[in-house]
């Protein structure tokens, strides 16, 4: 005999106390430091960081520990908690062209003013397990360049492109307050800065399918990467009470600057144009993949057929962030058992009729 | 007091003068507590469940009921928009939630932009108060704003609930706080949001008939047995949220507000009390209900929704109340089922 079961609360306790345990695993391992993490496990606080929409290394680190690595699970932990922040205001744009450029590359010009500065890269290593790496050590420092005689300038690419009007020029500032996705609701068609902010917290990997469709022809944009650089820029705030801006600190970013091929129309002589990506941290496959997306998006305005997932912006904006493809798939494991009753229901009684029916159509040819 | 009468009071804090507080460093600055305020209407009940902050104004460093007030505000400006607009779906700037979106965070918002001290609060899921989900968004509130909670449909003030309309009718001044995962009716028969916008304003809804009709010639019935489409105040067709279409006749003119929260769609409406509700049909074929053959084996309650339990693997089963509360009531009441399995 069925008896009714009481035993949620009970249950969760229970859970959650397991959940605690799991995480610390062996206990007889040393327990890891947010330091640790935050210091070598720095693209991955980058993502959190990233995609959490809140630069913060210790609290993205101190999520990643919480979240036994799951970066998903560590993402909800920071927007969880960004949610609950007071906005004081609006910082200044960043300025990436003043950017103290740990790594620089472009792949339209072989140089440049500035320079292509490898950095700290995995492109060119061989991806050969580090047996080394297993046993402690300490690593061999790394050697200092010699500073170039146009060190510190880093004129962005596409800004020297577009002394020539060989690129469309980037939207002057018209002062108009930008939209916040996080403060209000979306609503469609948005605008470009808008698209970029759905974009720049999305997920990492949905973003990236998307920016490799558009390459193998589901809206291919022709790319051509004018630029990527990573590293950190002087953010600034003007309070209101001042009226001068104060500086905040710096933040490290990756910046990809997207040069696509547009053959020009009636209106608009034929000239490159842009897709953009910048993300927390040093984030390039996330940077590249968000300029492709961009660029894609831009479809209907430079009147090319929006025919393809990636240029569509109700397809890629209501589905590209995690925590929300995360929580309506999962949450196919809560209870559905009113639902799959009412299903239940009619499966049943059309699976009757199926059967009367054969039945008596087998009579009727007997 | 009325439902209506209860969102700008009874939740309402007072304006506040936002002042803006210092940030420093890793201070982790919040909004200013919601201010102690007596309780209007103390209605004593030995069989409520405090809280465990029921004595304080809930968790330390959140505000009442975990939202801030700027965010009250305007969740109850998208509530009063969406109750002046029976079915219409409001667009609301849905926050992050300390739980998943798909664990119920619209509803959630909703019931915490209501919430005051006084409201004793029922939290179910698939009709029971003990499933894991109910038990955890209702501890979430007991915890967050220290309000009664209880589990019979009649004390309650506030029911926050997913899948069920509870079997005992709800009466005014009761409101019942549906969560909700796909907002939109049309959704599945037209992906794009700025299309179905338009058939909204339009009241074009011929293509969810055709499904309708489409269902009647393949399969003899209206293949539709949950989130089965409504028209409310003889306007706009309404996802009734996936509660089984043995529910919608229940919304029909009930004298409890009813409202939606879609926490990831971003969507709020609602349906004001003694307003129709017609669940969509053609004149011959009639909008029915699920029926069950077997009353309730541990209550033997008849014309109520049936949960479905496996007892081993040789097939037995047997069907008991989908709620909880009334299944318990009844069999306090002295009524007992013949508890057969079938």
């Amino acid at each position: 005999m069925y008896v009714a079961v009481k035993g949620g609360e009970a249950a969760i306790d229970n859970a959650h106390r397991l959940l605690a345990e799991a995480r610390r695993g062996d206990p007889a391992v040393p327990e890891l430091t947010v330091a640790q993490i935050r210091e070598q496990m720095a693209l991955l606080v980058d993502r959190v960081m990233a995609e959490g929409s809140l630069y913060d290394p210790d609290l993205a680190a101190l999520a990643l520990k919480q979240a036994r690595g799951d970066v998903v699970e560590a993402v909800f932990l920071v927007r969880a908690y960004r949610t609950t922040l007071p906005r004081f205001g609006a910082s200044n744009p960043v300025d990436t062209g003043a950017m103290t450029v740990a790594r620089r590359v472009s792949a339209t010009f072989k140089d440049l003013p500035g320079g292509q500065v490898l950095g700290p890269t995995f492109d060119y290593t061989h991806r050969l397990i580090d047996f080394a790496l297993a046993a402690e050590g300490t690593v061999e420092p790394a050697a200092e360049a010699e500073p170039r005689a146009d060190a510190g300038t880093c004129p962005r690419v596409t800004d020297l492109l577009a002394q020539d009007g060989l690129i469309e020029l980037s939207p002057p500032d018209d002062g108009a307050p930008v939209g916040d996705l996080t403060r209000e609701p979306v609503d469609y068609p948005a605008d470009r800065a808008l698209r970029l902010q759905a974009l720049a917290r999305g997920d990492e990997g949905f973003v990236l399918g998307l920016g490799y469709s558009t390459q193998r022809g589901y809206g291919r944009t022709h790319p051509f990467v004018g630029e990527i650089r990573v590293g950190e820029v002087a953010v600034a705030f003007v309070p209101e009470e001042l009226g001068f801006p104060v500086p905040l600190g710096r933040i490290r970013l990756t910046e990809c600057q997207m040069v696509n091929q547009f053959k020009g129309s009636g209106a608009a002589p034929p000239q490159f144009t842009r897709g953009y990506g910048l993300t927390f941290g040093q984030s390039e496959r996330k940077a590249m993949a968000m300029a492709l997306v961009d660029r894609a998006l831009r479809a209907e305005e430079l009147g090319e057929p929006v025919a393809s997932p990636a240029q569509d912006q109700e397809f890629v904006l209501a589905h590209c962030d995690s925590l929300q493809a995360t929580g309506f798939v999962e949450h196919l494991k809560l209870p559905h058992y009113v639902d799959f009753q009412a299903e239940l229901e009619l499966v049943r009684r059309l699976r009757a009729e199926f059967f009367r029916d054969s039945d008596s159509m087998q009579e009727a040819a007997e | 007091m009325s439902a209506i009468g209860m969102l700008p009071l009874e939740g309402g804090a007072p304006e506040v003068a936002q002042v803006p507080s210092p940030v420093r460093g890793r201070d982790r600055v919040r909004d200013t507590p919601y201010p102690e305020r007596p309780d209007p209407s103390p209605q004593p009940s030995p069989e409520r469940e405090r809280g465990p902050g029921a004595s304080e104004a809930g968790e330390a460093g959140y505000n009442f009921a975990y939202l801030d007030e700027g965010t009250k505000r305007m969740i109850r400006r998208a509530i009063l928009k969406a109750i002046a607009v029976p079915g219409y779906q409001v667009p609301f700037a849905s926050r992050e939630m300390p739980m998943p979106y798909g664990w119920g965070t619209g509803g959630v918002q909703v019931t915490a932009a209501i919430l005051g001290r006084s409201d004793v609060l029922k939290v179910i899921d698939q009709g029971a108060d003990d499933t894991t989900n109910a038990v955890s968004i209702r501890r979430f509130f007991a915890r967050t704003s220290g309000v009664a909670t209880t589990t019979r449909t009649t004390e309650a003030t506030i029911i926050q609930t997913r899948h069920r309309i509870p079997e005992t009718p709800l009466r005014e001044g009761q409101t019942l706080v549906y969560q909700v995962p796909i907002p939109e009716p049309l959704r599945f028969l037209e992906p794009r949001e700025t299309e179905t916008r338009q058939l909204h304003a339009l009241a074009e809804y011929g293509a969810m008939h055709v499904k309708l009709y489409e269902d009647i010639s393949r399969h003899g019935h209206i293949a539709t047995t949950y989130a089965y489409p409504v028209e409310v105040a003889g306007r706009y067709v309404m996802d009734p949220s996936p509660t089984p279409k043995f529910d919608n006749p229940k919304m029909d003119q009930s004298p409890a507000l009813q409202l939606f929260g879609a926490g990831r769609e971003r969507r709020i409406y609602a349906v004001p009390p003694y307003t129709s509700v017609r669940s969509l049909d053609f004149e011959d074929h009639p909008f029915r209900i699920q029926e069950f053959t077997d009353p309730c084996a541990l209550c033997g309650a008849e014309g109520v929704y049936l949960d479905e339990m496996l007892l081993d693997d040789a097939g037995r089963r047997m069907f008991v109340c989908s709620d909880t509360d009334h299944c318990e009531g009844r069999r306090a009441d002295g009524h007992v089922g013949t508890g057969d399995a079938v």
